[in-house]
């Protein structure tokens, strides 16, 4: 994924003089994920930007640029670092459109690599992702494989509204994907078809029995469970990766409900107001009718993100998508 | 670093007129701290390679802007922690293998500490947000009418963030007891000082909040020790906060995932190393016959065999129990949830026991992950 997203970048500011990218340590060594590597030798140092340490400073100096009309893309060390610069997104990136006649949207890209698994100490390890679900005026999305984060960063950056681009960090290094390097639609005229990469779930599975519905880093535990429920109980799972989780792709989510009939939703982060609920309550307004069991979830739980001694009992392990699973095949 | 404050000499410059507070047991004391600290590093900079603790952030050099100004403090006073000053709570009773602890992934009893019996803060990740904590309880103090002052350790980076500005500005206002103690070891992460901030000495920082500021030689314990003296009892005289900046250089890497030979002139490190504060204050102290070869060796014999017990009580901890997860998050009682959850969890298989990474930052069991994680 890592070599998606920095093809993403690569191609983006090729195309794109707008294009700018700043952070903590992402220019001299290229991010301490290596996501920004190789550019700044490429595009200089007015473009690919080592900040002070300071993250709404980051954020509010990001907005300005876009104001002026530059296309920032900027890096948050780690998930809960984004905290600082969380009332520069909320009060402004978030509201800007709507405080401008639409007309000058704080188009900038907020890159965090986000959630646990990688053995980290406290605090670099969450999933903040709901709270900026919660923010109107956000987009909110994350990939869940190299082409994907390839394709939805490119889009994001080239897109009007301020996306949260959520990356998720245990699978950065996780399984190598051919896809054509070629971008996936013109650069320099995206208008239009930005929204298209940030607005729709994707089939990972197909299946007819029981929607598995996740994104980032518990897709691919979600894609385990759905082998073993075929091979240990003949039951067909479709997977669903949501990839944008605001807006949600409500077609994609009431066809896979209504198709069979049950679903889990699955996520890392606490349950609670968590992504899971609005999943499960859309679904439970929309497809009622056609469910057969209430919509189960399988998530993090409701405390801070365990010290990592702990971490694999907290994050959704195949096991417990099993069980999850489970309860609602056999309710 | 001409300006700085500096009483142990170095190079071709001459030793300094020794405070006359310090006497021979003063200076041994610090001594001695600043070898429990070393010995406690390069253990856990050992253990980590070993695959035996997690990415570690080593100290290895900043001792004397620890042990220093640590031993200027009352047992009163509050003393609030960085990342960067993870081990300090052991010079306050905090047992060293619950710090060894932290570092090997546990929580609760085992990773974290009664921080107001001990009067030191948590070890403090997201940069600069500790700051405000020790103002307001050096504030509550002086509101009590009580002496106690509070001490806080940050480092140049942590004055980029509004954190570090609402700090100095509140404790300015309300004339804290506080001490803002800023370790300018040059860099954060790969970002060096002068990317930091567009001014050249950072203690000139405090007189935008009123108060006085400055600049000490960072590898001298004493100079540490004795600009916190003087700020402490200013502090406690009513005086309010002082900042003071201890400048030296990060010796070391970031953090056990980091390799600096990608950003920085490591022979400039090296240049940097010949200040290295155990050696120099060991050769101060033998030059002013306060300490010999054989009470050098003699503490040092005496840290490694209290933090080998520590490790030893580290290693022979249990796995920590489901519950773990659920315990402590609140001081009140628990809400249902957690009683659900932990039904849901008891009903699977329990996933193996998680194991830290090791040197070579590599995949960890369920897949992926092989970038460098800061600790940071
Ligand atoms: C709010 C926040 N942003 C980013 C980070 C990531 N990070 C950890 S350490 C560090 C550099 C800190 O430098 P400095 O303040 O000079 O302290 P040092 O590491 O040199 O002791 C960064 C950027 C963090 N921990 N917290
Ligand atoms: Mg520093």
């Amino acid at each position: 994924m890592v070599e998606g997203l920095n093809l993403a970048l690569d191609q983006a500011m090729a195309a794109d003089d707008r294009v700018l990218v700043m952070g903590e340590d992402v220019a001299r060594t290229g991010g301490v994920f290596r996501v920004t590597a190789g550019l700044l030798d490429k595009y200089g140092d007015d473009r690919v930007i080592d900040t002070p340490l300071a993250e709404a400073g980051i954020v509010g100096t990001a907005i300005g640029m876009a104001v002026y009309g530059l296309l920032p893309v900027i890096e948050i060390q780690f998930d809960t670092f984004v905290y600082p610069g969380f009332e520069q997104i909320v009060v402004h990136a978030a509201r800007y459109a709507w405080r401008t006649r639409g007309e000058v949207p704080a188009s900038i890209v907020v890159r965090i690599p986000f959630g646990g698994g990688v053995r980290a100490p406290e605090l670099h390890s969450d999933s903040p992702e709901a709270l900026f679900a919660h923010v109107p005026g956000l987009k909110v999305v994350c990939p869940s494989t190299p082409e994907d984060a390839r394709d939805m960063l490119l889009a994001a950056i080239e897109h009007p509204d301020p996306v949260i681009f959520m990356e998720p960090k245990r699978i950065y290094r996780a399984g190598r994907q051919d896809f054509p390097e070629e971008p996936p639609f013109d650069i320099s005229s995206a208008d239009g078809v930005t929204t298209d990469y940030l607005s729709k779930a994707r089939i990972a599975r197909s299946g007819h029995d029981l929607a598995l519905i996740s994104y980032g880093a518990t897709v691919p535990a979600c894609m385990e469970a759905a082998e073993r429920l075929s091979s240990e109980r003949g039951v067909d799972a479709r997977v669903v990766d949501l990839r944008s989780l605001y807006p949600l792709d409500v077609d994609t989510l009431v066809d896979a409900a209504t198709a069979c009939g049950r679903a889990v939703v699955v996520h890392e982060a606490p349950r609670t107001a968590g992504l899971g609920a609005e999943v499960s309550s859309l679904i439970h307004e929309r497809a009622m009718l056609d469910l057969e069991a209430p919509v189960g979830r399988v998530t993090g739980f409701d405390v801070p993100f365990p010290q990592f001694i702990n971490e694999d009992d907290y994050i959704p392990s195949v096991d417990r998508i099993l069980a999850g699973c489970n309860k609602v095949l056999d309710w | 670093m001409t300006d700085s404050l500096r009483i142990i000499g170095r190079d071709d410059l001459p030793d300094n007129k020794l405070p006359e507070e310090l006497g021979e047991k003063d200076l041994l004391e610090i001594f001695r701290s600043m070898v429990v600290l070393r010995v406690f590093d390069e253990r856990a900079v050992a253990l980590q390679r070993q695959g035996r603790l997690g990415t570690y952030a080593l100290y290895w050099g900043e001792e004397a802007t620890q042990a220093g100004p640590l031993y200027a403090c009352s047992e009163r006073d509050w003393i609030f922690p960085s990342y960067r000053q993870n081990a300090i709570g052991i010079l306050r009773a905090v047992p060293a293998s619950t710090i060894f602890a932290w570092w090997r992934g546990y929580g609760g009893r085992e990773g974290f500490y009664n921080v107001r019996e001990h009067r030191v803060g948590p070890i403090c990740v997201p940069i600069a947000t500790h700051l405000p904590h020790a103002v307001g309880v050096s504030w509550a103090s002086k509101l009590r009418g009580e002496r106690d002052a509070s001490l806080v350790w940050f480092g140049d980076g942590a004055t980029s963030e509004g954190d570090f500005h609402e700090a100095m500005n509140f404790a300015g206002v309300f004339k804290t007891p506080t001490i803002f103690f800023c370790v300018n070891n040059q860099w954060a992460i790969s970002t060096p000082v002068h990317k930091q901030t567009a001014l050249k000495v950072l203690a000139d920082k405090a007189a935008a909040y009123g108060m006085p500021g400055i600049r000490v030689d960072g590898f001298d314990p004493i100079a540490c020790w004795k600009a916190t003296h003087d700020a402490l009892e200013r502090a406690r005289a009513g005086g309010g906060p002082s900042f003071i900046e201890a400048y030296c250089y990060r010796l070391g890497a970031h953090g056990t995932a980091d390799d600096p030979r990608l950003y920085r002139n490591e022979a400039e490190a090296a240049n940097w190393k010949r200040l290295e504060p155990l050696a120099r204050t060991s050769a101060y102290l033998k030059r002013i016959a306060v300490l010999d070869d054989d009470l050098e060796s003699e503490l040092f014999v005496d840290a490694k065999k209290s933090i080998a017990s520590a490790v030893a009580e580290m290693e022979a901890l249990e796995h920590p129990s489901l519950e773990t997860l659920f315990d402590q998050v609140y001081a009140s009682r628990t809400p249902w949830t957690f009683e659900e959850s932990l039904r849901e969890l008891q009903s699977v298989e329990r996933p193996p026991e998680v194991k830290p990474l090791g040197a070579q930052p590599g995949p960890p069991s369920t897949g992926d992950a092989d970038a460098p994680v800061g600790p940071s």
